[in-house]
This record gives C-alpha cells, structure tokens and sequence, in this order.
C-alpha cells in the first residue's frame, strides 16, 4: 500500500494521546490506593490532560486531510459517523471526540478541583476517578477501533491479525508511557521511577508483539495468485498490458514505490528508534532523573513510530497488484 | 430477488477497448459529471475509468495462448466494500443488487477501495469521491430509450458479443444458462465475496477421432480404388448390402 501521511499522523498522535492518558490514570489510580504520593490536581493532572489533548487534538487535525477535500468536514463528514453498526472506521470517527470530550472533561475537573464523595467512601477524587475510568474504556475502545481498521480487511493478510491490534494498543501505550516519563520529570520528579518503569515494560511488551507480526509477515503466503485473479489453471501466467500506460488509481494508491532495500532499512531505522534508543535512554534516564535524557528518548519513540507505520503500510501487499504488474 | 451483472466471455474478447471508450464516453457525460482525464494528450495520460481491459499471456513460448480480460466492479453479492463505508455512501441496491457510490455523500477517504480486493474502484482526481461501474444504472431503466439499448453502453459497444447483460439470479436468464452451460466462474473465489459478474473460460471445441474411424482396414472406397489395384477380397459391405 502507499503510505498516506495523514493516517500516520492520525495513528501515532492519538496513540500517543491516549497512552499518556492512561498513564495519568494509572497515577491516579495509585494514588487513590495510597500506593503513590497525591499530586497536585491542577499542575500535574490538569497540565497533563492538557498534553494528552494537545496529542488527541492534533491527530484529529491529520485526519482532516485523509479526507477527499478538507472541506467535506463541514459538508459530509458529519455523516461518517452514521455506519458504526458495520463499519471500524466509522466507530474510530464516534470515539474520537468521545475521548477528546472526555479526556477535556478529566482535565476540567481536575482544573476546578471538583470533588463529590460519590460512594460515601475516604478516597478524594471520586468524581474523576469515575470519569477517568469511563474514559479508559473509551481509550481502549478507539485503541481497537482503529487497529481493526486495518485488521478487518481480510485480504490485506499482513494486516488481517490480531497481532495488528496489540501492536497499535501497546505501542500507543508505550509511547504515552515514555511521554508521561519526561513530562514526571519536568513536573514531579518523584514520579519518574513509575513512569519510567512502566514505559520500559510497554515498550518491551510492544518490541515482542511488533517482532512477532515482522516475523509473520516475513513468512506470510499470499492466498490470491495470478491463476485466481483471472481464472485461467496454468502455472505461467505473464501480464502483458494492464489496459492504461499512463498510470491511474490503481497503480498510485496500492504501491509503495520504493525499492526492497529502503523497505528493509526503514525497517531497521523503526526497530532502533521506537525501542533500541528509548530503552536505553529511559534506564539511564531513570537513574538520574535527566529531563533531557526522558524527553530524548520520547522525541526517539515519536520519529520511531513514524517510520514504524510507515512501514505497517508499505509493507502490505493489496491482492489488486496482481492485475497491475506490467504497464 | 434481482442481481443483475454482466457475463464476460473471454473465448471471443478480442481486447479491442469498446466497452473501455464506450463506458467512459457513456459515464463521463452522465448526470454524475465528468469522469476526470489529465494529461489526456500529452505524457502520462491518466484518468478515471470504470472498466480496463488487461491483456495476458498464457503458457511459455510456443504454445503460448492470449487472453484479453475486461475487468470492471464485479458487484459481488457479498460486497466487501460495503459494510466498510462510514459514511453509507458505498451501497449495495436491495432491488437489483447493484453496487453504487452516492457520490453527494463520499468524503473521499478511500477506505472501500482499500476494501475491494480487485481493485475496482478508482478516485476521481477531481471530484474527490470514490467511483465504479454503475452497471449503467442511468440507462438500464430509461423508459425513453428503445427496450433493446436498455443495457450497459459496454454490453451494446461490444463488437464480438463477449459481453452479455441480465439477473443471474434467474435460473431461464441468458447470464445464469451461459454460467450453468459454458463452464462460467467467479474471480478469487478465496476471500469469499461472491462476485456477481461472470466470466466465461477460453475453450476448444474438440472431436476425438480413433485411428480406425479414418483407415478401416476393410475400407469399401479402396475397394474400387482404381488407382490401386483391384482386391478380390470380400467386405463387410458385401455382406451387408
Ligand atoms: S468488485 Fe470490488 S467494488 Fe465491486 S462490489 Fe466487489 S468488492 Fe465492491
Ligand atoms: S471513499 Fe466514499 S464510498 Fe468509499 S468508504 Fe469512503 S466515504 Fe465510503
């Protein structure tokens, strides 16, 4: 497929978006089990919404260009939203703003400082707590809605695995992780160690998910051939015409157009990226608390992961280049 | 129900792109609007169409065959670029089971084209929607044209007849006795898709002749073959008449 740059900004601001909203939900969490000291509800919890907002909002902004023309967003987009019953793309659409709209509301309450003792219990923060955990359903829910925009294309088999959505849910993670991590030691210092230890463990988790559709996909055996695009039984079957010399759609919308060579190196340059830099720099960093070092191995992940989806695109082989192999 | 498609024959296709012109000269004046075209006499000429015809060639040198193939939106019956669309502009008619784009409602995102494992939809360039075969849903039912040109202008362009129109959902129609009797298929039946249009395969018409039927050995010709000499010997036909 021809990597669109819309969809990979789309893809990995909102990942990231996400993960740091968890992160600061997991916080929270702690905190409310007195696991972890409280922190301030508005410079670190409101601060950080606002991050992960400016993540969510951003992605929103990519999407836009997907579009046929940036003006169909007041004109039609509106409608993309009617087809959630079947189709992924139209239910990424709903949750989009429902996590932005929630994640505004997290970060609102924390702001005002709102507090209502909701089950007659001695934990603070109950109010946000109730709408952080309806917002976490709704992270994972745009988290699988758009993985499985890819995964549900039965046909497209570098795509079509569960694997698809792991690596777009922990990557995601990850990298919220590692952004939560820099943004701890900006703020709260004390906090890098939690972040920091779960950004390690995600990327981890996300480096063996990721190697394991690589190696799948390495190996993967197309099921539609030359015999059964066309249906003649004969082991040799050449192209000698596909119809138009000029080009059209279909030679410019499936094909990467790029040599094997620089597929495998972007190949090389996502694996060093996404998780060789950022392990490191995250385990030193970790140790003395550098800010430098945290947000290095943030800014590491983000290129990574562009790479990353570039090749999740490239790397897809659309059952209709059979018809188009030779001009 | 209905489930109108066409059925290519790929035994009599020349490869001669009528359907190719007619279709685009048919769908680009339609009430859709045009159907882009850049560059259409200069370099890289390109632009959309709704049907292409590919040509292949079979089998190594010398006993090579070639096999001209149209190849346009198949209108499966289990379209997966349906389902996919967020917006409900790609649809499936329940009373023809045509596959159409509302073209007033396509943001353009490409999605069901990706969906489409034949790649049968293209974007237009200049619109910005998706677009496909309509199977000429604009004239199939136009009362004021005579009954025998409501078909698709490819089905009426095609010189040789390889391209034949009707419900192959109706067992008596010309489309469902051709697929029954002439051996028609689906194209990548893998995925499931049920692809309404049929084609039907390359094929010879052969007699086996046995060696005995050409050199009987009791021939009654060579009998009174004078350019041979005369045998004495005795015929089954002798016998028999
Ligand atoms: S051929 Fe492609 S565009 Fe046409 S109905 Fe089938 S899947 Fe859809
Ligand atoms: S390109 Fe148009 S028809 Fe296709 S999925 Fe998107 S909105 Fe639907």
């Amino acid at each position: 497929m021809h990597p669109a740059f819309s969809v990979i900004f789309l893809t990995t601001f909102i990942g990231v978006g996400q993960g740091l909203f968890l992160a600061l939900f997991t916080l929270q969490s702690y905190s409310a089990l007195e696991l972890l000291p409280v922190q301030d509800s508005r410079e670190f919890f409101a601060a950080g919404s606002f991050l992960a907002l400016l993540f969510l909002v951003a992605g929103l902004g990519a999407s836009v260009f997907h579009l046929g023309k940036p003006s169909f967003v007041i004109t039609r987009a509106w409608r993309a939203a009617s087809q959630w019953r079947t189709s992924w793309l139209s239910r990424e659409i709903v949750f989009i703003p429902a996590v932005i709209a929630l994640v505004f509301l997290y970060g609102l309450l924390h702001y005002l400082g709102w507090e209502a003792n909701l089950f007659d219990v001695d934990i603070a923060g109950q109010l946000t707590l109730v709408i952080g955990t309806v917002t976490t359903l709704f992270v994972f829910a745009l988290f699988v809605s758009t993985a499985m925009i890819y995964a549900a294309i039965k046909f497209l088999q570098e795509w079509a695995s569960p694997l698809t959505v792991l690596n777009y849910t922990l990557l995601g993670i990850a990298s919220g992780f590692t952004l939560a991590t820099a943004f701890a030691a900006w703020e709260a210092p004390i906090l890098v160690n939690f972040f920091g230890g779960w950004a390690i463990l995600f990327t981890l988790a996300a480096l063996g998910t990721r190697t394991a559709s690589l190696i799948r996909n390495a190996r993967i055996k197309h099921k539609s051939t030359l015999q059964t695009a066309i249906g003649v039984r004969h082991s040799h079957i050449e192209q000698k015409a596909m119809g138009m010399m000029g080009g059209s759609f279909n030679t410019r919308e499936y094909f990467h157009g790029k040599t094997a060579a620089f597929l495998k190196s972007v190949k090389w340059i996502f694996l060093v990226l996404v998780f060789a830099i950022p392990l490191v720099l995250l385990a030193i960093g970790i140790g003395t608390d550098s800010l430098g070092l945290l947000a290095g191995a943030f800014v590491s992940q983000y290129l990574g992961l562009l790479f990353e989806r570039w090749y999740f695109f490239a790397q897809a082989n659309h059952p209709q280049n059979l018809y188009y192999q030779t001009i | 129900m209905t489930q109108l498609a066409l059925v290519i024959d790929l035994n009599v296709c020349v490869g001669c792109h009528a359907c190719v012109t007619s279709c685009k000269q048919w769908n680009t004046s339609g009430p859709a609007g045009p159907m882009f075209d850049d560059n259409p006499f200069s370099k890289d000429p390109t632009g959309t169409f709704f049907n292409r015809v590919q040509t292949y060639e079979v089998g190594e040198f010398p006993t090579t065959e070639t096999v001209h193939f149209p190849k346009s939106c198949l209108h499966c019956e289990d379209a997966p670029c349906v389902p996919v669309c967020p917006t409900g502009a790609s649809h499936k008619r329940a009373e023809d089971g045509i596959v159409l784009v509302d073209y007033d409602k396509c943001i353009g995102c490409k999605y069901c084209s990706w969906a489409c494992p034949y790649g049968a939809r293209e974007l237009d360039e200049y619109q910005k929607v998706m677009k496909k075969c309509t199977l000429c849903v604009d004239r199939i039912y136009d009362e004021v044209l005579p009954e025998s040109e409501r078909k698709p202008a490819c089905v009426l362009a095609c010189p040789t007849s390889a391209r034949l129109f009707g419900d192959v959902h109706n067992p008596d129609s010309e489309v469902s006795v051709a697929i029954r009797e002439q051996g028609g298929y689906q194209l990548m039946p893998e995925w499931g898709t049920k692809p309404a249009n049929h084609y039907l395969p390359r094929r010879k018409t052969r007699k086996t002749i046995h060696e005995d039927e050409l050199v009987r050995s009791d021939n009654p010709l060579k009998k009174e073959d004078i350019r041979h000499e005369t045998s004495k010997e005795v015929t089954l036909d002798d016998w028999l008449m």
